[in-house]
């Protein structure tokens, strides 16, 4: 056998983010507490650069490299780029909420880091190996970062529950791959999809269901988004941030490759699943919520609608659909982000704004946040022109095309639904008066990105199409 | 002589023993991540019985990935356990209920 050294173009981005988060964990080791900063200026400047990297080397074809086990497609580089820069903003965010907590140490960031590493080898993933090692790394560091707050009862518990389920579900993921493996003979997503039609049915079915398994706790999608309240409500709000977006982003991703990517062939067998999924997601996800006094449980909650939402583009099984999905995730995130900078904006040291009344009066305190507010709570229920509202109609105007109109009205439906609880944390903002007079103590930073993240969900709501014909065009 | 559905049964067997545990057991976290430890090994004798039958490799070098991040695995759980341990004062599943509504 001869040895071929792969092409290390196609993962530079990858290859430039480890080497730099070793760099920063060794610098990190020789800093003192007060010089914290330069951990967290240098983990900025390695997002900006590996977005900035993933940029430059985003290709119309679909490169693959490391013996087919690394992918390269317009999908990925969109996605890579997204993932950078969302990050960015969970860090800021994050750091003054580290520093009031005593928890502003560089382990934060390097674990973050590592966890978007891991994100972006599952974005490229064209292999069970790197789907899998990607995953694990990504979740390995969320759950360190959950159990960051070592003296918290809430936060060690949450790692707890968080570590197990995560657990099983990897164990169960694998166990459907190995079970895909033994039919197929191929670890390699491209050639799965070619053996696919040869395969035994039955042990290729049994498979599937494993891997959907796997790849539905990842997501959150009911029946096992038992973890996302739990872990939500007791991950300290900065690694929330973290948990609640990118990785969503992620998880899509790897839905994609394992199951179009991989197992396109059985298109009829997911689809029926899935569509399952994503009703009980949508219905559960948006009822539950509104009995939720605790906003870090109801954006829960309210994700675990919006995955549903994101399932519905991939059950459409076709490219327009994948499109709209990856919009959808993309958008999600965006506003998930905003929506617990929100959160952090209001908490300071030794006050945590957890509950819906905590932000009773924020429009007398600042009328400027509560229009950010109102954006990101309009643009989650997907109130024109707010950007929520072109990632629902993408997905169920491709929901419609391909014939599942009852689909869509289930997802029609349940939005309305939701849409009460997003308006009353809205009439808390402006109309009840505030509990308590404290000013808003945030520094400067978080102001300007949460200003410039309220701003993004407005602007891209208005002038939608740039994007949407960004993300339909990565499938065409 | 053995065949590959022998191992199946096997690798099939100890990962039901393994579920079943996590689901049963009420007591102990440290036998939920035993259970989670021996949910790995089922899936890694899955993957040395259809290598070894399908005469490819690429399985054996996925079980020397997966032993090696299940060590990780172990090493953070346990580091997770020791933490939780610190601020509860107990172990017991049943007393995991800070979090709920």
């Amino acid at each position: 056998m001869n040895f071929v050294t792969p092409d290390f173009m196609p993962a530079m981005p990858e290859i430039f983010l480890l080497s730099m988060v070793c760099v920063i964990m060794i610098i990190d080791l020789f800093l003192k507490d007060e010089s914290r900063g330069a951990t967290y200026v240098l983990s900025l400047i390695a997002l900006i650069t590996t977005a900035f990297l993933s940029f430059s080397n985003y290709s119309e074809q679909s490169i693959t490299t490391f013996n087919g086990s690394f992918i390269l497609d317009p999908m990925a580089s969109i996605l890579k780029i997204s993932i950078c820069i969302i990050v960015v903003g969970v860090f800021i965010y994050a750091k003054d909420y580290l520093k009031d907590r005593n928890i502003y140490k560089g382990e934060y960031f390097t674990l973050g880091l590592f966890g978007v590493l891991g994100m972006m080898v599952m974005v490229s993933a064209g292999n069970f190996l790197t789907v899998y090692l990607g995953l694990e790394l990504l979740s390995l560091s969320m759950y360190a970062m959950i159990a960051m707050q070592r003296d918290s009862i809430v936060a060690s518990e949450a790692a707890m529950k968080y570590f197990i389920l995560g657990a099983i579900a990897s164990g169960m993921l694998l166990y459907g791959m190995s079970m895909v493996y033994g039919v197929t003979g191929s670890l390699d997503l491209a050639t799965i999809n070619k053996a696919v039609a040869g395969a035994d049915r039955v042990v290729m079915s049994f498979g599937l269901v494993f891997i959907i398994l796997g790849v539905a706790f990842k997501l959150g999608a009911v029946p096992f988004h038992m973890w996302m309240p739990d872990v939500y409500h007791g991950s300290p709000t900065s690694v929330t941030l973290y948990i609640a977006s990118a990785p969503k982003i992620a998880a899509f991703a790897m839905m994609y490759r394992l199951l179009v990517d991989g197992l396109a062939g059985m298109h009829a067998d997911w689809q029926m699943i899935l569509i399952i999924l994503s009703v009980l997601s949508m219905v559960f996800g948006n009822i539950i919520a509104i009995a939720q006094t605790n906003i870090k449980r109801m954006l829960a909650y309210s994700t675990i609608s919006h995955v549903g939402f994101i399932i519905m583009g991939v059950v459409t099984g076709t490219q327009a659909g994948y499109g709209a999905a990856m919009f959808y995730a993309i958008v999600y995130a965006i506003m998930s982000v905003g929506a617990f900078g929100m959160i952090v904006l209001l908490s300071r040291a030794g006050y945590e704004a957890e509950n819906i009344d905590d932000f009773k009066g924020l429009n007398q305190k600042s009328p400027w946040f509560a229009f950010v507010m109102m954006a990101i709570m309009f643009s989650m229920a997907g109130v024109p022109p707010f950007l929520g509202f072109w990632a629902k109609i993408a997905v169920l105007q491709e929901a419609v095309n391909s014939g599942l109109v009852w689909f869509a009205v289930v997802g029609v439906v349940t939005s309305v639904i939701g849409a009460f609880y997003y308006l009353r944390v809205i009439k808390v903002v402006y109309f009840d008066k505030p509990v308590d007079e404290t000013p808003l103590q945030a520094s400067m930073d978080i102001r300007l990105t949460l200003s410039f993240n309220g701003l993004a969900i407005l602007a891209i709501g208005l002038y939608p199409t740039a994007l949407i014909a960004l993300c339909m065009s990565t499938f065409a | 002589m053995l065949t590959l559905t022998h191992f199946l049964v096997l690798g099939a067997i100890v990962f039901s023993i393994s579920l079943a545990g996590v689901f049963i057991n009420r007591k102990n976290i440290i036998i939920l991540l035993m259970c989670v430890e021996l949910m790995l090994l089922a899936v890694n004798t899955n993957f040395i019985a259809f290598s070894h039958f399908l005469n490819d490799t690429a399985g054996q070098v996925f079980v020397f990935f997966i032993l090696t991040v299940a060590a990780a695995e172990a090493a953070i759980g346990l580091a997770i356990l020791v933490v939780l341990f610190r601020n509860k004062r107990t172990i017991n599943v049943e007393e995991l209920d800070t979090l709920k509504g």
